[in-house]
Order: structure tokens, then C-alpha cells, then sequence
């Protein structure tokens, strides 16, 4: 027996939308849930005064700094590495095993574990290397650990870029170089920003690998080589160990906001670098 | 002092086992505008890259003889393409402006060769639009993206960008072919103003486009050189009879 189409025209138009409705509904409830627990706590003394008593009380000005330093040392030196090797991947090679190889080994490091970074990260830079528990060693960290993500999202960026562009370029008497300063980089920025922000995501949100290389130390960083607490790891101990559920629902609370400024920021400049060139 | 801008002695270029061009043997003088014209997928296109050495991005093609620019071969290992590119310019057959304004996807080729200051930068501009015909239609709107401009005139600014390298030769690969008769014939007119100054090499598959603008006709077919000579000959007592067949359009 045959259905009707506009029977399973109306079914599929049911079934798509009740997913789109349905994984709204989640994400809505999750942040509705988090923030009514976390956004009482919130304030301004919560944000900008030392933890006392082990996060029992005081704020989490401290976790805030780290969540800000992390990531930053994290993308400072992941995203002109990841650059620079994808630029070399997509235009300076041809298709070959090697680049395949390449390629396969990126696609598998994007999917280990967060944890196998903070044991190696661990083992490397705390131990082997001397850094100790710092924001030097989970910054160096974070980077090898969102590395592959902004290397695969660049190289999809840079693949986008029309052939023609790069043959126009090349007949203009540009060499590999300049085309890719002035028409291949330009071009493929929104996409290799949408991987920065990406890779900004997950290490503000890292927690496994960031304990076992940047500690988490409650004071003030001095300087990078100093121990450190990000909200994330600041919210795994508070909850963990029955410190203050209240507080680590308000440190949960920021973390949310402050990874939906990270992304309005993102979405704002990408779209003013968009419609400065169209 | 050579009056022939190439000499080609015997080119010939393979893909894999496949041969796109065998042995072709050219003259192009200066000054002049050469058409090529041939069915599609006869080497016109591959003879035409070639001559810039556009076909080295493509991967695994082999170039076999000689191609002199001015006497000099462009295939010894240690000739500048980049230098040759920017003498020998191409436009393209899809008109593809650089997501950029008018302006600086016409000073992208002189930028390139070091050309900074403003005042000779507007000079070019302006130069280069005329010679294309489309000074008139977007010298006040110069900081708009090229890509707002219509499909005829994106292929002239193509070309305008080309001309403001001030190469010797202009390579045009089916320039037309997606254009309306009114653009084409101001392209054409363009061209044959241009010729004054430059050497234009026009691959068409329009044959009546090559019968009212080119001096030289080139005939191909099935990667070979079939026939050549002035155009007016080509087009009135072509001595070889595939080639009268694809002129009055009996084939191809």
C-alpha cells in the first residue's frame, strides 16, 4: 500500500520539527536549570573578590582570571601553528599518502580524550620539562589539545576558496605566497575563525586536562609560570568535594555567559570583517 | 628586431598517456590579434595555458618542445614564471573578480609588482578601465565589491585588471561565452582598439567572432593544428577541407 505524499510530507515536517523542538527544549531546560540555581549568586563582589575558605565563600575572581588565561596562551599558540600547517597542507603540498597521513593523524588526535592530553601534558611539560603545575604547562597543553580542530577547520576553510580566485592570482603574476597572503587567507578567515572559536570553546570548558597541568591553586596567578584554577575545574571541586553547591552554581552560572560572550564576540567581528569586503 | 611575439617549434603536452596537444608548430606576430577557434576539447585551451604557463598548476601534465616569448624558451628550468605571467596576462572564460572593490582588483597586479604609490596606481585604474570600455560605467562607484557588477562587466573589468599590468601579450580564453551580444561587442571593440599596443591570442568558439576581429585564424581539431593563416584566407579558401566543414558549421 502506497502512503499518500502528503501524508508523509506532514509526517516528515512532524518528525523534523519535533527534533529541532525537542533539542531546544534540552538545551533551554539545561541553561534555564543551571542559571536559576547560578544567577542569585551572581554579583559583583562574586566576581571580583578572592575565594575564601576553599570557595565557601568570596567569590571566584581568581577562577576568573584562569578561565581568561588558559584559553588565551591556549590560542595564541595554536592558532598561527594550525595556520600555518593547514596553508601548508592544502596549498604548498599535493595530495599524496603523506598529506593523507597527515591528515588521518589530525582526525584521530581530535578524538582522544581530554585526560590523555593532561597525562602527557603531565608527564612532558610538568615533569620532563620542569614547568610544574602553571599556566605555561596547561596553556601548552590546551594548545596540542584543540590543535587538530583548528588545523581540519582551516583546511576545510582554505579547500572553499574557488580555484578560479588562485588561478586569477597566480595570472596576475602573484606567487604561492602572496596569493595565499592576499586571497586565500582573506577569503578563508570566517571559516579558520570559526575553528579559533571552537577551539576556544573547548578549553574554557576543559576540566581533566587542565588539573592535571595547571593545578588548581586558589591564588592570584602571578605570572604564567604560577598554578592556577579555571571556573571549570573551580565548579568540579566545589561540587565534587560538597564544598558549596551554591557557589558552584554561580561559577557554573559565569562559565555559561562568559563562552556566550566568547561566541557574540566572534559572530560580531566575523561579520563586520564579512560585510567590510562585500 | 623579431616580429613575432611566440614561436612555438613543435609543442606538445600529455596528461597521463592521453596527448592534448601533438606537435604544434606557430608564429605569432605582434600586434596582431590571433583567434583560435576549434570544437571543444580540441586544445585550444590547454595551447593557450601554455603560453603563460598556467598549466603548470595543474598536476601531471608534461610540455614537450619549444616555446620562445621573444626568443626566449619559457620552459628552461630557470625562466621566471612569475615574471613571464605578468607579460603574458589572461582573462579568463568565467569573469571572475576577487572579492574586492573595483578599484583593487585592478591594482592587485601592480601591487603586486611593487607599485604603491596612489597617484600612478589611479593613473593605471583609470587607463585600464577606459581601454576596457567601462570607465564610464563604474568610475564613480570604484570602492564597490567587483562582484555587484553584471556579467559583462565583471569580464571587462577582467580584463581591465589584466591590462593594468601592462603585459606585452593579453591571452583571452572564450571571453565571451557567457556574455550577451551587447558585451561582446564591446569586448571586441576593446579588443581591436587594444591590438594597437598589444598582442592578443582570442581562443573563441564563436567562429564568427574570430571572422570579424582576429588577423590570424588558427584552426584545431582533436589536438592538432589543423590550419592557419590570415583570416580572411582561413574564412574564404581554407586549403584543408576539415576545416571548411567546421566553418560552415557542418561539424563541431
Amino acid at each position: 500500500m502506497r502512503i499518500p505524499p502528503r501524508y508523509t510530507q506532514r509526517a516528515a515536517m512532524t518528525v523534523l520539527g519535533g527534533a529541532t523542538f525537542l533539542t531546544l527544549v534540552i538545551l533551554v531546560f539545561i541553561i534555564v536549570f543551571v542559571f536559576e540555581k547560578g544567577l542569585p549568586v551572581i554579583s559583583f563582589n562574586f566576581l571580583f573578590s578572592n575565594s575564601e575558605d576553599m570557595g565557601r565563600a568570596g567569590g571566584i575572581f581568581p577562577t576568573l582570571i584562569g578561565s581568561l588565561l588558559l584559553p588565551l596562551l591556549a590560542i595564541i599558540i595554536a592558532t598561527p601553528l594550525g595556520i600555518c600547517t593547514s596553508v601548508y597542507l592544502t596549498e604548498y603540498t599535493r595530495e599524496s599518502r603523506m598529506t593523507r597521513v597527515i591528515r588521518f593523524g589530525t582526525d584521530c588526535l581530535a578524538g582522544i580524550p581530554s585526560i590523555i592530553f593532561g597525562l602527557f601534558g603531565f608527564i612532558f611539560f610538568v615533569t620532563t620539562l620542569g614547568m610544574g603545575w602553571s599556566i605555561l604547562s596547561g596553556g601548552l597543553t590546551l594548545a596540542f589539545m584543540i590543535l587538530p580542530t583548528i588545523i581540519r577547520t582551516s583546511e576545510e576553510a582554505i579547500k572553499a576558496v574557488p580555484t578560479s580566485y588562485r588561478q586569477v592570482s597566480y595570472s596576475l603574476g602573484a606567487t604561492r605566497w602572496q596569493t595565499v597572503k592576499k586571497v586565500i587567507l582573506p577569503n578563508a578567515l570566517p571559516g579558520i575563525l570559526t575553528g579559533v572559536m571552537l577551539g576556544i570553546g573547548r578549553s574554557i570548558g576543559e576540566t581533566a586536562a587542565v588539573i592535571f597541568t595547571a593545578g588548581s591553586s586558589l591564588r592570584l596567578p602571578g605570572s604564567i609560570f604560577d598554578s592556577t584554577r579555571t571556573m571549570a575545574v573551580h565548579f568540579y571541586i566545589l561540587a565534587r568535594e560538597g564544598i558549596s553547591s551554591e557557589n558552584a552554581y554561580g561559577t557554573a552560572a559565569t562559565l555559561i555567559i562568559a563562552v556566550l560572550l566568547v561566541n557574540l564576540t566572534a559572530y560580531w567581528l566575523m561579520h563586520l570583517f564579512i560585510s567590510k569586503r562585500s | 628586431m623579431n616580429s613575432n611575439k611566440f614561436d612555438i617549434q613543435g609543442l606538445s603536452v600529455y596528461f597521463q598517456k592521453e596527448q592534448l596537444l601533438r606537435s604544434i608548430y606557430l608564429k605569432v606576430p605582434l600586434h596582431k590579434i590571433l583567434g583560435i577557434i576549434g570544437p571543444a576539447g580540441s586544445g585550444k585551451t590547454t595551447f593557450l595555458r601554455a603560453l603563460n604557463r598556467m598549466n603548470d598548476l595543474e598536476y601531471g601534465l608534461v610540455v614537450r618542445g619549444l616555446v620562445l616569448f621573444d626568443g626566449e624558451d619559457i620552459y628552461r628550468p630557470e625562466y621566471d614564471v612569475v615574471a613571464l605571467r605578468k607579460r603574458v596576462g589572461m582573462v579568463f572564460a568565467l569573469p571572475v573578480p576577487l572579492p574586492m572593490s573595483i578599484y583593487d582588483n585592478i591594482v592587485y597586479g601592480p601591487r603586486l609588482a611593487g607599485i604603491n604609490e596612489k597617484s600612478r596606481l589611479d593613473v593605471l585604474v583609470e587607463k585600464s578601465l577606459k581601454a576596457a570600455f567601462l570607465w564610464d560605467e563604474v568610475k564613480d562607484r570604484l570602492k564597490t565589491s567587483g562582484m555587484r557588477l553584471s556579467g559583462g562587466q565583471q569580464q571587462r573589468l577582467c580584463l581591465a585588471r589584466v591590462l593594468a599590468m601592462e603585459p606585452d601579450v593579453v591571452l583571452l580564453d572564450e571571453p565571451c561565452s557567457g556574455l550577451d551580444p551587447i558585451s561582446t561587442a564591446k569586448i571586441e571593440e576593446a579588443l581591436t582598439e587594444l591590438k594597437k599596443e598589444y598582442t592578443i591570442i582570442l581562443v573563441t568558439n564563436n567562429t564568427k567572432q574570430a571572422a570579424r576581429i582576429s588577423d590570424i585564424t588558427a584552426f584545431f581539431l582533436m589536438a592538432e593544428l589543423i590550419e592557419f593563416g590570415p583570416t580572411e584566407i582561413i574564412f574564404t579558401a581554407p586549403r584543408d577541407k576539415r576545416t571548411n566543414d567546421y566553418i560552415t558549421g557542418r561539424f563541431g
